[in-house]
């Protein structure tokens, strides 16, 4: 680095010698990292100040920087800085970003909103994210369900309805799934001529003699299906009963198996065992009116809505 | 090398003050226009206005809110990164080029360093003197001339520095609205942020390191020496002419021609240590190159001038190459460009900015992706029809609002159901996301693997697009 010869060539030692003649070298720091070291030290002063630091006993310094947020509740909380007040104000940060679109989304109705671009995009955006954090844990990600257990959203067969009020109905107040067990009422025997008679409707290979006398049953007063089902099969929407004629099955495991034999197999084990376990919760306490209209648009508008 | 100057005993090596004398020749007044050309250019481009439309009318306007660049009458847009991407490689390329043949050319002509570094001296030569008088001046006490010279260079310096970070940052503004936004405290807090740190750098840069930052900081001086090669043109002293067999001697009685200095066996260098004192790197290019050399030819310059008032030829200290100078009678120096790597960077070069420009001119007036959603991957619906959806992401970079038809081929009709978006208008600038979904019948399922999207701008048939799509049913994925 010098290009000149300085007075004195070599570096200066420490002035102690160990040992007789063992010498060390003083290289001083370079003063401008000297002073920048200094001034971390400064910076780190200050920091403590500002931000929480040091434990104290069983407490901590907790510094004088405050944030302010508003809780779930509503009220105006103050806190020392911590990270989780921080994300507490970034969040109602962006809720009040996103409260004009949510507004517009409560004041139009829900073919107002189908049909606006701007609002569409908004649907698919936010109803994306909403849906992945509360519905997609059992309608899957596309809100394709789950064969068995939960229903397959995308597709034009509704249990309760697929109108926007009907959808809205069954998000806010949740569905509860239940078909006795025929299993204690009926013979085997009889199970049998209902489950060919069922397949018969939905044109899976089947026994033409059970499937008569499973007509009769069907109609009769003593299995009674039609109570629910409806006398055409075609299900009532009121109660959640399917509609027993089309393709789509969400609790017998008829779309898996391939052979007929197995089909008939699947729609006995429903009819025997019944139906307890679908439960849809309800979502009126957990989400907001404006949350959930968004949902009702999207869910429509995944494909089978009416 | 500089003498006189130097401070011994600090705990480093301090900076010793290069005082440069002010030349007048070729290089010199290359290097000034070079330094005319690119103050006009950076200084005045934000405040030349272009008419538009919807968007400022600013020329050149890197709008960073509004996510697009606006360069002339091209508006580019996030999409285009590739653009940028082809822009530095070809940037690279042409340094590559350029080094391969004269050295650090860039160094010492263009490079933003070296012009603020002149332009600074400058400043300081017109206020303070010639050399000689700045020299006084470093070693004078601090009384009323040495702070009123020294203060008033230091304040220029600043204002220049100020003024230097504003125009960087009116890049990224409307100039007119940003400039009087600007001096009235109510330009965002980016623009003061980044003019204060601008200002901050630009002075210490140009008017306390200077030459530190060619020879410490900056990369390209340590690694220029590996692109260099024997016919690279490199600012050379002819030693051989200028030493003889008895060294360099200086102009004194009986040395003063040409014939008698041969005679004695000295070279043509008379020592006048001019080509030292007129260095911005502060070397000696006598002890030949050096990787603090910038390349600036102002020390040819200086020698030109000496040996003009000599009356001896030009040319003791000049561009050549360092093969030529070996050769036992130099020819006159030229650009070796026929050389492997150098062709290759032309090659590469031109081939490049070729497809940049072509990229450029055929861009077409919207994006489109057309994604088909995989969540289910298809639906079987209640009569048994297969379903699928997808989603048709269009972006407009027309310019102006646009309503876009979206149709579909391959498919029987009423397949193809767009909801309420079959026509869709989307303002210039933004994107609109459009769910499709085709339905068929097994029979039909069955022979139909795939369809085209066809996504027509209404105002713009021609710039019409088709997409190859893919449509699934059950068995096609095991």
């Amino acid at each position: 680095m010098s290009e000149q010869k300085l007075q004195s060539q070599t570096v200066q030692t420490t002035g102690h010698a160990w040992d007789g003649d063992l010498q060390e070298y003083n290289n001083p720091l370079p003063v401008w990292w000297v002073y920048s070291f200094y001034a971390c030290v400064v910076f780190s002063l200050v920091y403590w100040i500002i931000y929480p630091s040091w434990p104290v006993g069983k407490s901590f310094l907790s510094g004088i920087s405050n944030v302010t947020y508003v809780n779930d509740k509503g009220e105006t909380v103050s806190h020392h800085w911590n990270t989780r007040a921080v994300l507490m104000a970034d969040m109602n940060r962006a809720a009040a970003e996103q409260k004009p679109y949510f507004d517009k989304v409560s004041s139009m109705s829900y073919q107002a909103i189908a049909k606006d671009p701007e609002m569409n995009g908004f649907i698919l955006s936010a109803g994306k994210a909403l849906f992945a954090d509360n519905c997609a844990a059992c309608h899957q990600a596309g809100g394709q369900g789950v064969l068995g257990f939960f229903p397959n959203l995308t597709d034009d067969d509704w249990l309760y309805g697929g109108s926007f009020e009907t959808i809205h109905t069954t998000i806010t107040g949740g569905r509860r799934a239940y078909m006795p067990a025929f299993g204690e009422v009926l013979s085997a025997a009889e199970i049998d001529q209902l489950a060919n008679y069922v397949a018969s409707l939905s044109a899976i290979e089947h026994d033409a003699v059970k499937a008569q006398a499973g007509n009769a049953l069907f109609h009769s007063d003593t299995a009674a299906c039609f109570y629910c089902h409806g006398a055409d099969a075609k299900g009532r929407r009121e109660i959640g009963a399917p509609n027993l004629t089309d393709k789509i099955w969400l609790w017998a495991d008829v779309p898996k198996v391939d052979d007929a034999p197995a089909k008939v197999a699947a729609i006995r084990k429903v009819i025997n065992g019944g139906l307890n376990k679908g439960v849809m919760p309800a979502w009126g306490e957990r989400l907001t009116p404006e949350q959930i209209k968004v949902l009702t648009v999207y869910v429509h508008e995944l494909g089978g809505g009416q | 090398m500089q003498t006189g100057l130097e401070e011994q005993l600090g705990l480093y090596q301090k900076r010793i003050p290069i005082v440069t004398r002010s030349v007048k020749g070729r290089f010199r007044r290359l290097k000034t226009a070079v330094l005319v050309l690119a103050y006009a250019i950076f200084f005045l481009l934000p405040w030349l206005p272009w008419s538009r439309l919807d968007a400022p009318g600013q020329a050149v306007l890197f709008d960073l809110p509004a996510r697009h660049f606006l360069i002339f009458g091209l508006t580019v847009y996030p999409q285009d990164v590739v653009w940028l991407a082809l822009l530095l490689f070809i940037a690279a390329i042409l340094l590559f080029f350029v080094t391969g043949l004269v050295g650090r050319a860039f160094c010492g002509y263009f490079c933003f360093q070296t012009v603020w570094t002149d332009f600074f001296i400058w400043i300081e030569a017109r206020l303070q003197g010639e050399r000689p008088a700045r020299i006084r001046l470093v070693r004078q006490p601090w009384d009323r001339e040495k702070i009123l010279k020294v203060g008033g260079t230091h304040v220029l310096w600043v204002l220049v520095s100020f003024w230097t970070a504003l125009s960087f940052v009116l890049y990224f503004g409307y100039a007119p609205d940003l400039v009087v936004r600007f001096f009235q405290g109510e330009a965002a807090g980016a623009a003061y942020l980044t003019v204060g740190i601008l200002t901050v750098l630009t002075y210490a840069a140009a008017g306390l390191m200077r030459e530190q930052v060619c020879t410490y900081v900056c990369p390209y001086g340590r690694f220029q020496s590996a692109m260099y090669e024997p016919t690279t043109l490199a600012v050379h002293y002819d030693a051989r002419r200028g030493e003889g067999a008895h060294g360099r001697a200086s102009a004194r009685a009986g040395l003063r021609t040409l014939e008698a200095r041969h005679a004695q066996g000295h070279g043509d260098c008379v020592d006048c240590n001019l080509c030292v004192q007129v260095c911005p790197a502060g070397i000696d290019i006598r002890d030949g190159l050096q990787y603090k050399c910038i390349s600036c030819g102002l020390c040819i310059d200086a020698c030109n001038t000496i040996m003009d008032s000599f009356n001896f030829p030009r040319g003791l200290i000049r561009y050549d190459s360092e093969a030529n100078l070996a050769l036992a009678t130099p020819d006159k120096p030229r650009l070796h460009w026929k050389r492997l790597n150098i062709i290759g960077y032309g090659i590469a070069l031109v081939l490049m900015t070729v497809y940049l420009g072509y990229s450029i001119v055929t861009r077409s007036s919207f994006d489109r992706a057309v994604t088909q959603i995989r969540q289910p991957l298809y639906v079987v619906l209640s009569n048994g029809d297969i379903r699928n959806r997808y989603q048709i992401r269009l972006t407009n970079k027309s310019g102006r609002d646009m309503r876009y038809q979206i149709d579909a081929t391959g498919l029987p009709d009423g397949a193809l159901d767009l909801g309420n978006f079959r026509q869709v208008s989307i303002k210039t600038g933004h994107s609109a996301l459009v769910q499709a979904s085709v339905r068929l019948s097994p029979a039909l399922a069955a022979r139909i693997s795939t369809f085209n999207l066809s996504i027509t701008p209404l105002e713009l048939p021609g710039e019409r697009r088709m997409e190859a799509i893919r449509f699934d049913k059950p068995g096609t994925q095991k």
